[in-house]
């Protein structure tokens, strides 16, 4: 049903229609809206599931594993801090393979403690195990939470949704909210692989060694190999059923005779569209690909919308991350996935934005695009870095030892 | 053909089973129809208290749930000497996530088993002491205090034995582990306020708590059973001696649990919604050394001296917990109606008793 | 596009308003983004939210910073340096204050006495209702109907009728000011 709603309030809703029979999360801005309105939904009867507030996020995680184990269908949802927690919960989901789907209100990782919208949190936890995907508007977010429930269980394989903190969770806009009927024919219940159950006991989780524990990593990374054929299945799917299209691997947006393709991911594209659209009135050859499923990495899909095309010049990668002492984290597995050839043709550049809820403004990306048709930038920088502050930082330290805390130092600054 | 003479007890609580008692009194040992929870062929040590503890509880625990069961275990000795790759000794439904998660686990199949209309199905988390009293104690507090419907079962046998006995909560005052070895002015584990955990969970209020150890497995056996009348959180801390770590012979495991209770040093309880409703007496009071002295993490307080005041301490600390639990007579709930059974002043010691 | 950026403190129903901006504009088959900016929930503090409206699906996330009309639901605030930043050569702008027009000689400046409106009419200082009656009647971005239908869509009984009553004597105080000048 077509509403003007809140995003956490659509997610909270198609996980409704999705009909999850365990809910267990812990709060943390910015993912609150999503779990309250559950909280609220179970408690007026209105949603048939077990609501469990648990102490801590590494408790949340832990009790939807038990509970995935159990046969049941189990949602939680974290950010920022809270993903970190529950790290070793998660590893653990993967490993046993249980179908959990979690959304992650993508927010920044501290210190410094910051509770706006970066990737740094799924980033961390991109070798995981688990499918990620990620949200570029709230119709998608909340498409994708009904779609993930179908992977996650087809392919014995954790989910996160990915959808950018404040941006989109706390964003009231335009949703087909996937209503309970249309799910229910979409989504049917679930079937586990593996189940506790009394009448036919069997041990999950045991300790494997050398012997045995490079076939099972072998089983994870082909589970991943699955999912890549699925994704696009489950999505053509949807499409069917709901009328529209969301989620797949990746959505390019007029990339067929672009020089240049920004790649990005999450709600950032609506922007980078906007500033394409732009560029292309002016006639400057600009294309987006938005990468919506980030792991398992969708190699051919990117290649077949990058590689091939002569006329491609440059790629500039939007990292809304950074991997101190690395660089880019989307551009190293971009580097990986294109040809040899495409890659020593083109010039792929690394932009690093928005970090820790920082605005990417479409004035801003049109100058960044501008200067990369010329060749003018940098093969890696971070965007609108206010230089003058950084370098006063660089010369306090140099000149004394106790320069103190770096942060509060900046902010001072600041003003 | 040779025979050899049997001494046969007649009934009583050190007897695994007996013709003339009763079904329901006998041990769930004693019946061919037990469900062999643990079952034989795990690499336990030999003389593991755990693994005794363990075989016990569980089966007492399927006979109450006519086998309606799932349980959840954490990382640690149990579940590593009962999972060898590729072999399980678990016969039944059975799970395994991390170390510090059991109890948050266990509350995610309970609510499970409630969503999905299975309430005769009974959840026990179980774990060890270091995964109950220090990596898991966050998990463990909110089972409590939600009062999920599961029944925790901790192992307890003063370490972390599964790494290679290093210290943890549980550790007693004085005890060598390899991360508080005997050496120094000072050897062994130091005295802090140590983490009684059965009070931790009886001030949570939490339907039943009770202590047990394998001296008296009759008396384990009753507690586990006991357990299941309730819903809600529940607690069962068993003493489980581990040879390896403690440095006491294989054989001697049960004798070490019950010179533990004798001594008062591992006092024996059952508590309701935060109150003790009963405490095993302790017959014969034994002093704390002729259980330190069967013991090798202990034996720095005998060699090359004898560490008079350090057993005095210890000694002191058992003579505190006889006070406190009034371990000198039968205690009942009719003994302490409206106030718990935990005297702060020594008003219920007998003086000169001993 | 119309964008909207409000300006009022922690507490006076600022991110609300937009929503409700939003929520009027969805009624009139347009398509609408409300947002906050973004921080830790603070009463006191001056906030910000945003409204784009648009007749095809928005797309850019940035926040408003050329925006057609500012609605200022808390005096105090005027004194802030940056409030007017970005504000469009013919934007309008309506405030929150009893005491007469911000700049009389601006026909898109208006003052309107919200606070006190909803004061009569809900019994409480919360002055978004009126605000958004205003901004109709001022900039006609979306008809006094939609507002209605929005609150009465979010609110119920009294408050649904006292912000409905709020609203729309604002959009008269405008409209008669409009037809008198």
């Amino acid at each position: 049903m077509l509403k003007q709603i809140e995003g956490s309030r659509a997610v909270a809703e198609a996980v409704a229609a999705s009909r999850p029979q365990v809910i267990c999360a812990y709060p943390i801005t910015p993912q609150t809206h999503i779990v309250e309105a559950l909280g609220a939904m179970v408690k007026k009867g209105e949603l048939n599931a077990a609501f469990l507030n648990v102490e801590s996020e590494f408790a949340a995680m832990s009790a939807v594993i038990g509970a995935a184990a159990t046969g049941a269908r189990a949602y939680t949802a974290t950010a920022s801090q809270g993903l970190l927690y529950m790290s070793e919960a998660v590893y653990n989901a993967a490993g046993l393979g249980l179908p959990i789907v979690m959304t992650v209100a993508n927010r920044a990782i501290g210190a410094p403690i910051n509770i706006w919208n970066d990737h740094s949190d799924a980033m961390s936890q991109r070798d995981a195990g688990w499918i990620q995907l990620y949200a570029e508007t709230n119709q998608e977010a909340a498409d994708l939470h009904v779609q993930a429930f179908k992977l996650a269980e087809q392919l014995s394989n954790p989910v996160m949704v990915c959808m950018d903190g404040f941006l989109l969770t706390h964003a009231s806009e335009r949703v087909d909210v996937p209503e309970q009927d249309q799910v229910d024919v979409f989504l049917p219940s679930y079937e586990p692989r593996q189940v506790l159950d009394p009448d036919d006991p069997v041990s999950i989780g045991a300790m494997v060694g050398p012997e045995a524990f490079t076939e099972v990593r072998f089983l994870a990374h082909e589970r991943m190999r699955q999912a890549l054929d699925l994704i696009p299945d489950v999505a053509a799917d949807f499409r069917q059923w709901f009328g529209r299209d969301s989620g797949g691997l990746v959505k390019p947006y007029r990339t067929d005779d672009a020089e240049l393709v920004v790649v990005a991911l999450g709600s950032v594209l609506g922007t980078v569209k906007d500033a394409v659209d732009e560029l292309r009135a002016e006639g400057i050859r600009v294309g987006a690909l938005g990468i919506t499923t980030f792991r398992p990495f969708p190699v051919q899909a990117v290649r077949a919308a990058l590689d091939g095309d002569h006329r491609l010049r440059r790629v500039v990668v939007l990292e809304r991350a950074l991997a101190p002492g690395s660089g880019g984290i989307v551009t190293a597995d971009l580097r990986a996935a294109l040809t040899h050839e495409t890659v020593n043709g083109t010039i792929i550049d690394t932009v690093v934005t928005g970090l820790g809820g920082r605005p990417v403004t479409k004035k801003s990306l049109r100058q960044l695009l501008g200067r990369a048709v010329l060749g003018d930038l940098p093969e890696f920088s971070f965007l609108d870095l206010n230089t003058g502050l950084v370098e006063a930082e660089l010369a306090r330290m140099r000149a004394t030892r106790r320069s103190g805390p770096s942060a509060e130092n900046l902010l001072r600054d600041l003003g | 053909m040779s025979y050899e003479r049997i001494k046969f007890y007649q009934t009583g609580s050190f007897a695994a089973g007996n013709r003339l008692l009763p079904e329901d009194l006998r041990s769930v040992q004693s019946s061919d129809t037990r469900a062999n929870t643990l079952t034989c062929g795990h690499r336990a040590c030999q003389g593991c208290g755990e693994a005794l503890g363990a075989r016990y509880a569980l089966d007492a625990v399927m006979r109450a749930t006519k086998g309606k069961l799932i349980a959840v275990n954490a990382t640690g000795c149990l579940e590593v000497f009962s999972t060898p790759f590729p072999e399980t000794s678990w016969q039944i439904a059975w799970l395994h996530s991390l170390f510090g998660n059991a109890p948050a686990v266990a509350s995610g199949v309970a609510a499970a088993l409630k969503a999905m209309g299975r309430p005769h199905i009974r959840v026990v988390a179980q774990g060890g002491d270091g995964g109950t009293v220090d990596i898991g104690m966050g998990c463990l507090s909110g089972l409590f205090e939600r009062g999920d419907d599961v029944l925790y079962i901790c192992y307890d046998n003063q370490a972390y034995m599964n790494t290679g006995v290093q210290r943890s909560g549980a550790t007693p005052p004085a005890a060598r582990t390899a991360t508080t070895p005997a050496v120094g002015s000072e050897p062994g584990n130091t005295f802090g306020q140590g983490k009684n955990v059965p009070l931790i969970a009886m001030a949570h209020e939490i339907p039943y708590v009770a202590t047990a150890t394998v001296a008296d497995l009759r008396d384990l056996e009753y507690k586990a059973t006991r357990a299941m009348d309730f819903h809600g959180a529940r607690y069962l801390h068993i003493l489980v001696p581990c040879p390896l770590g403690w440095g006491s012979k294989p054989g001697d495991t049960i004798k070490v649990a019950r010179l533990a209770t004798e001594s008062g040093l591992f006092p024996v309880f059952e508590a309701e919604a935060g109150q003790v409703v009963s405490a095993a007496p302790i017959r014969h009071q034994v002093p704390v050394t002729d259980y330190l002295r069967l013991q090798a993490r202990y034996a720095h307080l005998f060699h090359p001296q004898e560490r008079t005041e350090v057993i005095a301490r210890l000694q002191a600390a058992a003579d505190r917990n006889i006070a406190r639990f009034g371990l000198r007579r039968r205690q009942t709930k009719e003994d302490h109606p409206e106030r718990p059974l935990l005297p702060l002043a020594a008003t219920d010691h007998t003086p000169g008793e001993r | 596009m119309f964008a909207v950026r409000f300006h009022g403190r922690g507490g006076q129903g600022v991110v609300t308003a937009a929503e409700l901006l939003a929520a009027a504009a969805f009624r009139e088959d347009r398509y609408a983004q409300a947002f906050p900016s973004f921080g830790s929930e603070r009463m006191g503090a001056p906030v910000m939210s945003f409204c784009r409206i648009d007749d095809k699906p928005i797309r850019t996330r940035e926040p408003v910073t050329e925006p057609d009309a500012l609605l200022i639901q808390d005096p105090t605030l005027l004194h802030q340096a940056d409030l007017f930043d970005g504000l469009t050569a013919d934007g309008y702008v309506l405030v929150n204050s009893a005491k007469g027009a911000v700049a009389p000689d601006q026909p898109r400046y208006r003052a309107i006495p919200a606070s006190r409106l909803a004061i009569a009419h809900l019994g409480r200082p919360l002055p978004g209702a009126p605000m958004l009656g205003g901004l109709a009647a001022l900039t006609g971005v979306v008809s006094l109907d939609a507002v209605v239908a929005a609150l009465n869509e979010r609110f119920t009984g009294k408050v649904a009728a006292g912000n409905v009553a709020a609203a729309i004597a604002a959009y008269e105080l405008i409209a008669e000011v409009s037809t008198n000048a």
